[in-house]
């Protein structure tokens, strides 16, 4: 699908910001907002735009326990499908937030979120291990998040510049 | 013995103190100002510079640089100077790193000044030219421009400014304050007059990588111009780098070594640290200064279709990060307009007046502030405007 400079512009600002309003929009890339409301409109349509969420940083919740462990998965790809079929039977999982195939010394990058490790080891032992196709697993907890999609988790915007300067 | 006199020099005590201070005074007691008057940029340094003169530290570079740079530096600029605008001097000879543009307009406008030498200024424009022209013996002619012709020099008004004591005039595109940025025709029109004339060009470029519409055009780069231009250009607006006081002059070798021999005695040289913070950007910062300019047009387009939408006329400014509307539809000086917004709304604008002839009836609005706060800002704006006018 080809997009044009506008499109990729409106993309790149909602990427940025999803909050950002279409009239907005409009203002700062030269076209109008019934323009610019039905590119958004078409994007989501042709699922260029897949979804809007809210990055949350629950560690500031108290007592949260919740745990996310990244997961090297190797298989051992099928004839004529390759790893999608592989793929497609691990992303089903509620549990799994994120697959990529990867480059390397491993096929999948498998995220998973649970409420507990243990939850996460059972996920692991019985669900994933014991798939046809996979042949071993790597397990890595996350420990702290300090950047996630380009944005600093504890970044606090200070404006150290004097007010009015020449 | 009591002092019973004033020490201070007269030239010195007859300069206007910065129209700006008195809104900086104001602005500064305030709680919840939203600033549209900040003339630097909102982003911090990219980490890879900053991390490049740790780095130079950590190494204890620590020492001065030869007086014009250090040499890696100025091939740099050459190289960065040739890539971007096509103009090309040496490194050894041509190119001097100073203390910011400010230390390398002081350097050009006292190399080429002698007593009673008349340098153009073309206004509004920034407000130190007229002051180191004056502080270096010369006279500063001032030109206004207008409005309706989107505040470019005309080259009628520049020649009706000729005298034949004029030395020099200093141009500054893309402007501050206007963000006026002149074309390549504009530019030939005025190299022509310059030729005509005899005269020397000093070009403050200082906001050349912030051009949104065309590539930035040199003048130096012009037919003929190249042994009349005092290039002037630095790291502040483009590279946000304003906290490290570094910019540069590129000339012919002639008025090169007449600026050295003023900067080696009154300078030195520049900042070690910031020097190789600056090789690092132009190695590997050109990236991030294009992804800021996109935000900074952006902002710019967000800004101008606001002021049109508040119905204050606004021309749409070519480069740097200003925006100029004008305020006469409110009846205001824009001295008043500025002092009223930030005591009724808050929002700190600077008035165009301050920034010379041909700047009354204007405010400058920086756009180097992050989309929510420009938000703000033309909300406020807005119902200052309605609650303002008769
Ligand atoms: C037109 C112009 N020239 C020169 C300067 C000074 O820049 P520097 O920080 O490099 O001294 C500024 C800064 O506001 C400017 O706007």
């Amino acid at each position: 699908m080809k997009l044009n400079e506008k499109e990729v512009e409106i993309l790149e600002i909602l990427q940025k910001d999803a909050r950002f309003e279409a009239a907005d929009i409009a203002k700062m890339i030269g076209l109008s907002e019934t323009e610019v409301a039905d590119t958004i409109r078409r994007l989501e349509e042709e699922k260029v735009i897949v979804h809007y969420a809210t990055l949350v940083d629950w560690a500031k919740m108290d007592n949260y326990t919740g745990v996310t462990a990244m997961i090297d998965v190797k298989v051992t790809p099928k004839r004529g499908v390759g790893f999608d079929e592989v793929a497609e039977r691990i992303y089903r999982f509620k549990e799994v937030s994120s697959v990529y195939l990867m480059s390397g010394v491993y096929d999948l990058s498998v995220t998973v979120e649970g409420k507990s490790m243990n939850e996460i080891a059972r996920f692991v032992s019985e669900k994933l291990s014991t798939l046809d196709s996979v042949v071993s697993t790597t397990t890595h907890f996350q420990l702290k998040k300090y950047k996630h999609d380009g944005m600093i988790y504890t970044a606090k915007r200070e404006d150290n510049r004097i007010v009015v300067s020449p | 013995m009591t002092i019973t006199k004033s020490y201070v020099a007269k030239s010195v005590e007859q300069m206007r103190p910065s129209g700006i201070r008195k809104f900086f005074d104001l602005a500064a007691t305030m709680d919840g100002v939203v600033s549209l008057g900040v003339g630097e940029p909102d982003f911090v340094t990219s980490w890879s510079v900053r991390e490049a003169a740790i780095n130079s530290l950590e190494r204890g570079f620590t020492s001065y640089t030869a007086n014009a740079g250090l040499i890696e530096l100025r091939q740099e600029i050459a190289r960065y100077m040739s890539d971007r605008f096509h103009v090309h001097y040496s490194p050894k000879e041509e190119i001097i790193v100073t203390v910011g543009a400010s230390q390398a307009l002081d350097i050009a406008i006292r190399a080429i000044t002698d007593p009673g030498d008349e340098i153009i200024v073309v206004e509004p424009c920034f407000v130190s030219y007229a002051p180191l022209v004056e502080l270096a013996g010369g006279r500063a002619v001032t030109i206004g421009t207008t409005g309706d012709t989107g505040f470019k020099l005309q080259p009628e008004q520049l020649e009706a400014a000729i005298t034949d004591k004029t030395k020099a005039i200093l141009l500054c595109y893309p402007n501050n304050p206007t963000g006026t940025q002149l074309d390549r025709d504009d530019l030939e029109a005025i190299a022509e007059m310059v030729k005509k004339y005899d005269l020397l060009v000093i070009a403050d470029e200082i906001y050349a990588e912030l051009a949104y519409d065309q590539a930035h055009t040199s003048i130096a780069s012009l037919e003929g111009m190249r042994g009349r231009t005092i290039l002037i250009n630095g790291f502040s607006k483009g590279f946000a780098m304003t906290g490290w006081r570094l910019g540069f002059t590129c000339a012919p070798e002639e008025i090169s070594s007449a600026m050295l021999k003023i900067h080696q005695y009154a300078m030195m040289c520049a900042s070690t640290p910031a020097q190789y913070a600056a090789l690092e950007a132009l190695q590997h910062g050109m990236g991030d200064v294009e992804s800021m300019k996109k935000d900074y047009r952006q902002r710019r387009n967000y800004m101008v279709q606001s002021f049109k939408e508040i119905g204050l006329d606004c021309h749409l400014p070519g480069g740097a990060f200003y925006v100029f509307p004008s305020i006469q539809s409110t009846g205001l000086t824009s001295e008043q307009f500025a002092e009223k917004l930030l005591l009724e709304e808050k929002v700190a604008v600077v008035p165009g007046s301050v920034f010379g002839a041909g700047g009354e009836g204007y405010i400058r609005c920086s756009y180097a502030s992050s989309m929510s706060q420009l938000q703000e800002a033309v909300k406020r704006i807005s119902r200052f405007i309605e609650n303002n006018t008769k």
